[in-house]
Order: C-alpha cells, then sequence, then structure tokens
C-alpha cells in the first residue's frame, strides 16, 4: 500500500534533502500502520513475518499494553534490506513524520555503508519468511509442544555467536591442504654459497623436531577452544533433522541481526545527528517548531542514571566533528597540558563532516567508544559508574574517574556485555562429554540461570555437559548428566583460552 | 482487525496462567503484584518470562549512567536498567504501567480468572441501562455525530486532494457519516454490603495492615464493579469490638488481647438491623493474626458463625496474615469447624505476593 499523496511529497522533499546533505542509501519503502500494527511488526523485531513463537506475543503484549497507558510509544522502525522498509505510525502529526522520515534516511546510510553490515542479507525480509514457513512445517509434523521446546532450548543460547561470523564464514570449505603444507619446513629462499647463512640446518633442524612434536600431540576436539557454541552443536551434536533445520535458523537470524546490537549508539546516534540537521536546517516549518523540539526532546531524555543510547550517540558525534574542525586531534593536542591554549584551540582545519562520516563507515560501538571517548567529553556528559550496593540493597554511583567509566562502558559493549564462553572439549573423559569454559573477567556467572542453560546445551548434545568457570575466587566445575545436577571444586585452575580475535 | 502476532499472543497467555509449559514458570516474574500508587492510580506490572542466558551476576556487574550525583548517590530500584539496547542491565526490570481505576476491576478478574458474582435475590433482577460508548458508520440519523462525520468528510477531502482551503467546502457523503452507539448493561437491581472486621489488638502490626489494606481495596474494587451502591461497614476488634469508619480501621491500633467473638456479635447486631437476609447480599470479611484469647472464645466464634453471619451472609471470609506474635491457630480451628461449607472461605496472607492468591481464594466462588 502507497502512502497517501501528502506524505508521499513529503518523502520525496526528505529524500532530496538526505541526498544533499551527503547520505548514501538504499531505496526507502514507507508503509504507514496503526498502533496495533505497529506494534505487531516491533514485536517481531521489524518484521512483518516470524516464525511461531510465544515471545513475540509477550512482546506485543507489553508494547501494546505501555502503548495503551500512555507509557512508551513507537514512531518508527526500519529494517536492513533492500530495498530498506520503513513504518510510520499513522497517528503522527507532519512534524512528527518528516521527522522519523529523515532519521529513517540516516538509519538506511548507515546499514549500507558501515562495515559491520558488509556482509549481512539484503534480503532478509524475505529469509525471515522463509524461515517462518520452514518452522510452520516442522510444527505440523513434530508438533507445537516439541518444537517450541526445542526453539526455547536454542534460544537460552541465542547469544553464543562468533559475532563476526558473517566475515570468517564463507561457502566454500577451508583448503584441504593447509595443514599438510604447514607441516615441512618452510625454507628462506638463497644462493648456494649463502644457504647455510641463511638457514642454518640446526635452525632446520629444530624446526622440524616442533613440528613433529606438534603433530605428536594429542589433538582435542575442537582443536582450538570454539566460541561459537550454536555453530558448534548445530555441525556436531546428534540432532534430528528438523532440529538441525531449527538451530540453523535461529543461529542464522541471530548472527544476521548481530551488527545491529554491536552498533545500537553509532546507528541510533548518526540517525539522531541528521534528523536533526535535516530538520533544523531544512525541513522544518515554523508552525511545527515545538511539536519537533517536543519529540526531538523525548528521543534524547536520558533519565537520572540512564545511558541513552540516542543522546550519547549524537553527542559523541557532535564533539568528534567540533574537534576535527578545529583540529583538536593528533600529537600535538595531546601533548598540550596548557588550559588556555586547550580552550582557545582552533586550527580552522573544518575537517569535521568528512571525519564523521568516515567514523560511520569503519566503526562499531567498542572502537567507536574506544576511539573517540575522552576526558573532556566524559566531564561534560557527567558520566558515571554504578554498581550494586550490598548494604543498601540498590544500585548507586560508583565513580565519575574517566578510565572507569571507559572501562565500564567498553565492558559492556564488549561481546553484547556477555561472558565469553567456550567449547573447550567434547570429548571429556573419552565419553563424549561437552566442556564449555567460561573466561572469568572479574565478574561471576549469575548461576541460577548458568545451570538452566546447561540444561539446555545438555538436552541438545545428549551427553553430559560441564561448565567450568570461577565462583567467589573458586574454580568450580558445574555438570548436568541429564538427570542431576553435580558441583565440584577443582584444585587447578581451568585452562583458560585466550583472547579471541 | 486480525493481527498475525494474535497467535503468539494467546500462547504467551495461556503459558502466563499456567495452562501449558507450566516449567517455564520458574522464568516468570510479576514483580511486586497490585501494589498501590497514591491517589488512584495501581500499578499493574506486566507478566515477563525470560529464558535463562549466560549472564553476568547482576550485584557483581557494573554499569554506565549519565546526570548528576556524588559517588554513593543510590540510584533508585528501576533506575539501573540501561536506555534500549547499549545500556547493560544489571538486576531485574518488572515494566510497570499506571492503570485508572475502572479498568482495574476488569484487568483483575481478567488475571485471576474471577467467575462473575452471581447475586443471591432473583427476585429483583436487573435494570438495563444504556449508554453512549461509541461511534459507528451505520445508525440511526437521530443520531448522527456532526462532529465526527465532518472530520470523516475533511479528512477524506484532505487526503483525495479535494480540499481548498481558500474555499474550504466540505460536503459529507454516505461513507463519511458517522452516528451513536450505545451498549446496554445489565446492573444487578440487589444490594450489597461489605463488613469488614479487623484484629487490632497490639499483635498486629503496620505491616499486617498495610497486607489488610491492600487486600481489602482489591476486594472493593471487584464487589463494586458487580453492585451499584455497595454499603461498606467496618469493625474493629480487640477485646470488645467496636464500628468505626474507614480512616479509623485502619489507623487505629489497641494494645489489648484478642477476642473475636466480640467482633462476631457485633456484626450479627449490624446484619440483623440493618441488612436483613432477604433484602441483602452480605459479604463478611475478617482479618487476623489468628491469636485468639481462648479456646472458649473460638468456640463461641463458630456458634455464632453458624447461627447468625452464615445464614445471613452470602460468603464469610477470614484472611489471617503473618505476624511474628501470633500462633495462627484461629485459622486450623476455622478449617476444623468448616471443613466443606462453601460460604466460608479461608486464607492465608504471607506477604504482598500472596495477595493475589488470596483474592483469587475469596472472590473465586463467584458467590
Amino acid at each position: 500500500m502507497g502512502l497517501p499523496p501528502e506524505l508521499a511529497r513529503m518523502q520525496e522533499r526528505i529524500r532530496a534533502h538526505a541526498g544533499e546533505c551527503g547520505l548514501d542509501f538504499f531505496e526507502v519503502i514507507f508503509e504507514l500502520l496503526d498502533a496495533d500494527g505497529m506494534n505487531q511488526v516491533a514485536a517481531f523485531g521489524g518484521y512483518p513475518t516470524r516464525y511461531p513463537h510465544w515471545r513475540f506475543g509477550m512482546e506485543f503484549d507489553h508494547l501494546s499494553k505501555s502503548d495503551t497507558y500512555g507509557l512508551h510509544r513507537i514512531y518508527e522502525m526500519v529494517i536492513n534490506n533492500d530495498p530498506c522498509y520503513a513504518y510510520l505510525l499513522d497517528t503522527n502529526g507532519p512534524a512528527e513524520q518528516k521527522m522519523v522520515m529523515a532519521h529513517v534516511y540516516a538509519h538506511c546510510d548507515f546499514f549500507k555503508n558501515n562495515l559491520f553490515f558488509a556482509h549481512t542479507n539484503r534480503k532478509m525480509m524475505d529469509q525471515m519468511a522463509n524461515h517462518a514457513t520452514r518452522v510452520r512445517r516442522i510444527i505440523e509434523r513434530q508438533g507445537l509442544e516439541d518444537t517450541e521446546r526445542f526453539i526455547d532450548a536454542c534460544l537460552s543460547i541465542e547469544d553464543r555467536i562468533d559475532p563476526f561470523a558473517l566475515f570468517t564464514e564463507r561457502s566454500e570449505p577451508r583448503p584441504a591442504g593447509g595443514e599438510q603444507a604447514a607441516r615441512a619446513v618452510r625454507k628462506m629462499k638463497s644462493k648456494d654459497y649463502m644457504e647455510s647463512y641463511i638457514n642454518p640446518p640446526e635452525f632446520l633442524e629444530r624446526q622440524r623436531t616442533l613440528i613433529e612434536e606438534e603433530s605428536r600431540r594429542p589433538r582435542g576436539f575442537p582443536e582450538s577452544p570454539e566460541r561459537d557454541l550454536m555453530r558448534f552443536l548445530h555441525d556436531n551434536a546428534p540432532l534430528e533433522d528438523w532440529q538441525r533445520d531449527v538451530l540453523g535458523i535461529i543461529r542464522g537470524e541471530a548472527a544476521t541481526l548481530a551488527p545491529q546490537r554491536q552498533t545500537k549508539i553509532m546507528n541510533e546516534g548518526w540517525a539522531t545527528y541528521w534528523h536533526s540537521r535535516i530538520m533544523t536546517e531544512r525541513a522544518l516549518a515554523p508552525s511545527e517548531l515545538i511539536d519537533y523540539a517536543d519529540h526531538h526532546s523525548g528521543t534524547l531524555s536520558s533519565p537520572p542514571g540512564q545511558l541513552n543510547p540516542y543522546r550519547i550517540g549524537v553527542d559523541l558525534y557532535r564533539d568528534i566533528e567540533d574537534r576535527w574542525n578545529r583540529g583538536r586531534f593528533g600529537p600535538d593536542w595531546e601533548r598540550c597540558d596548557d588550559r588556555a591554549a586547550r580552550d582557545s584551540w582552533d586550527r580552522h582545519l573544518g575537517l569535521g563532516g568528512e571525519k564523521i562520516f568516515e567514523v560511520r563507515r569503519l566503526h562499531n560501538d567498542v572502537t567507536f567508544i574506544d576511539t573517540f571517548l575522552t576526558e573532556d567529553f566524559c566531564r561534560r556528559h557527567r558520566l558515571f559508574t554504578f554498581a550494586y550496593d550490598e548494604r543498601t540493597g540498590d544500585y548507586a554511583i560508583q565513580s565519575r574517574d574517566f578510565d572507569d567509566v571507559k572501562k565500564a562502558l567498553l565492558f559492556q559493549l564488549t561481546n553484547f556485555g556477555k561472558p565469553f564462553v567456550f567449547v573447550t572439549d567434547a570429548n571429556r573423559h573419552d565419553r563424549g562429554e561437552l566442556v564449555l569454559t567460561h573466561r572469568h573477567e572479574g565478574v561471576d556467572l549469575r548461576m541460577d540461570w548458568a545451570r538452566a542453560v546447561l540444561r539446555n546445551v545438555q538436552l541438545l548434545w545428549r551427553r553430559p555437559a560441564h561448565l567450568e568457570t570461577i565462583l567467589g575466587g573458586k574454580p568450580t566445575i558445574l555438570s548436568f548428566d541429564g538427570t542431576g545436577f553435580s558441583e565440584s571444586n577443582v584444585a587447578a585452575a581451568a585452562e583458560v583460552p585466550g583472547r579471541a580475535s | 482487525m486480525s493481527l498475525r502476532i494474535e497467535t503468539d499472543l494467546t500462547r504467551f497467555r495461556q503459558i502466563v496462567r499456567g495452562r501449558i509449559r507450566r516449567e517455564l514458570q520458574q522464568f516468570m516474574s510479576r514483580g511486586e503484584l497490585f501494589g498501590r500508587h497514591g491517589g488512584t492510580l495501581v500499578s499493574i506490572p506486566l507478566p515477563q518470562i525470560e529464558l535463562p542466558r549466560l549472564e553476568f551476576d547482576p550485584r557483581q556487574a557494573t554499569g554506565v549512567g549519565q546526570g548528576e550525583g556524588e559517588p554513593g548517590t543510590p540510584l533508585g530500584a528501576g533506575q539501573a536498567e540501561g536506555g534500549g539496547g547499549a545500556g547493560h542491565a544489571p538486576g531485574h526490570h518488572v515494566p510497570e504501567v499506571e492503570v485508572p481505576l475502572e479498568e482495574l476491576a476488569e484487568v483483575l478478574g481478567e488475571e485471576l480468572e474471577l467467575p462473575r458474582i452471581r447475586p443471591r435475590q432473583r427476585a429483583n433482577i436487573e435494570s438495563v441501562t444504556a449508554r453512549y460508548t461509541g461511534v459507528s458508520r451505520s445508525g440511526l440519523e437521530s443520531l448522527r455525530h456532526f462532529k465526527r462525520t465532518y472530520r470523516a468528510a475533511l479528512r477524506r477531502q484532505i487526503i483525495s486532494g479535494s480540499y481548498d482551503p481558500v474555499r474550504p467546502r466540505i460536503v459529507p457523503i454516505r461513507d463519511d457519516r458517522r452516528y451513536r452507539t450505545w451498549r446496554s448493561s445489565r446492573q444487578p437491581e440487589t444490594s450489597a454490603a461489605i463488613i469488614y472486621m479487623m484484629d487490632v489488638s497490639g499483635s498486629m502490626g503496620d505491616e499486617q495492615k498495610e497486607l489488610v489494606r491492600i487486600t481489602s481495596f482489591w476486594i472493593d474494587t471487584w464487589l463494586r464493579a458487580h453492585y451499584r451502591g455497595i454499603e461498606s461497614r467496618y469493625i474493629i476488634h480487640d477485646a470488645e469490638a467496636h464500628e468505626v469508619d474507614r480512616e479509623a480501621f485502619f489507623r487505629t491500633r489497641e494494645n489489648g488481647g484478642t477476642v473475636i467473638s466480640s467482633a462476631y456479635r457485633l456484626c450479627s447486631q449490624l446484619m440483623a438491623r440493618h441488612f436483613p437476609a432477604d433484602a441483602w447480599n452480605v459479604y463478611l470479611f475478617h482479618f487476623s493474626d489468628g491469636d485468639n484469647w481462648s479456646q472458649g472464645d473460638t468456640e463461641e466464634c463458630i456458634q455464632a458463625l453458624r447461627r447468625d453471619l452464615l445464614p445471613g451472609g452470602n460468603l464469610f471470609c477470614y484472611g489471617q496474615v503473618e505476624s511474628p506474635y501470633g500462633t495462627g491457630q484461629f485459622l486450623a480451628d476455622l478449617r476444623g469447624a468448616f471443613p466443606s461449607d462453601e460460604k466460608v472461605v479461608t486464607s492465608q496472607i504471607e506477604g504482598k505476593d500472596a495477595i493475589p492468591a488470596t483474592l483469587r481464594d475469596f472472590l473465586g466462588r463467584g458467590r
């Protein structure tokens, strides 16, 4: 269904503005939805159809109740697809619709140009619909209850994927000869008379013994710790065909949606930056000023103690633009500790515009914060860390120190703010038991949930499953054998896999 | 409009009610059900099921926020929730929404699956009242809604481009016409009274009274949705009983002992004088910590119930709140004396979380 003529004209104008600003996007198809329709699409994660599952119903229930009681309303949805689909709420006023359209065009520019979206499936909308059909067929054969139970088990490890899977996975398998070739000692090219200098025999001998030792070393399975538990189970667990299909679908969807989760701050910040510029510099009619200001401030409000990704994102882009316009970067700027000189620092470089486009192309939230969050910014925007206070049973402000804030922020963005857990051994005690190892980084696991997850992993693996972690400073192994849990403290520290790329 | 998501929603609701997939109940959070929130608004937490994931212990995790405050400033319960997807969310956040009082009875009935009450007197049945509740596209010309019709016509003309702001002429066509519609509701013409009795002896603390207050609020809400002009009476008792107003009912605190029969005697006098059984539906609620003065008095209470209170009332509900001082013997005695009388309902209110269960006990009989 097309847009009414008034909105279609509006879209044409906003599209032209966005193009003139240098945004580069897929075609955008807008659809007008009522509140129920909007909540449905939002509950489905932006897509018009998903496979049957109660959690979409729960999401819908929450959205429509908060909408009815005026707690929260969704004005806009946009999905990464070519063409890009976006939804407008039919009760929005003209100022809101313009703003939403500008916002959407910037999102679309981000989808198209950000590096982390480079390998996403741009026909995901069709893909999701196909998944839905496949799961429906499975339900018809296997029954709703069994299928749903299995989906629930898969969903509880949905976040156990490699967020960069889209980059590393290729359809062709790894070259078979690769490992063999690595076993021969590599010699450097040399003239005859130089041979003994460039490739000394004792060095060659040493290499040869190393390689031999390496090949004699018992090989575990998996050979190196595997971060992508979903993939590992999909490839190796004794599943029935329909189960493997469902697991693959859920992993595929999670992997496709991973870039969104990795760039939340950047993506929302970028869209907010551009809707504000397009509106205030070009599109806003004087009579719409109040509506726009009201809506815009609503988007950026952050209740005390919360971090609003829209706000921190847009503020960081503006900060970067300002710094590169005035040349506040590089070694000279870093070295300068004269307060007055810093305050009046302006090299009139005017590189800001160019810089922010570069930033939106190359970064994700982690590198964005790591590279551009400065001490000045942190102080100016009143950032702080908070932690749970055992004594009061409440969360309290902990520190305003720049290093603490940055560390905490990066910690909660890394690996989606989830603990790193690897598959380290799939044949423990030579009995096909699965071992997951938690790389402890100062924070324990939430154990009641860890148990429930382990139960689900065992369900998929069908052999006993173990989870190695550190609990209250003690290395601990939690095991589930299909009937009961056991917990044992191990004397030696668990072998913790190194930092994954 | 029927939505695709309808099936998922139904499924979710069935899970929440424990009809299917009972193992998921362990991941369900309801938070503080039916807490009262200043004025006429009450917060209704939404049921939520979270599938378990491998996550950090929320009490050890740190988060980042923005705003004023010195290190050490508490953030307040719900506020540690990160905004959107970027914020890290330590702790469990139960979303709450505020609901106007009128909708509460409906929500309560739905959540607790309470049956409609069947009033006792079938003689003076029901009166039908009509209220204009909505607007439809068809109806009697005399009920035409001018404003809505005008608006529909204006809207159509703007959308189709035939609206001329210089000469604004709005001509409604057949499709634009809107008519008022009404809904007739049947109200029992019966009269009802609620008599609340509460033990205010020394062993009933503020916490216990708070439980009674919340429970009685919901009883009021539910019964008022079924009867028009309901009358409420309040009786407090320690060693002797007095009739008081609502304010005093919740405020009064005595230091005496507890003689429950005093309240039942006063109650039966009140019923005899004001609420004869042939004209009134009388609901009796008694709250206590279950610590009666003597076994002999408990006997008297049971006598009074058999003789006066039960024949004259629709329902007698006894709610026992947990207190550090009470023995709670009275509950056991009542259950022993009336093992299967369907007019007698007993329930234990251990804390705020138990209130919904108590309400279901009390009101679930549809009497």
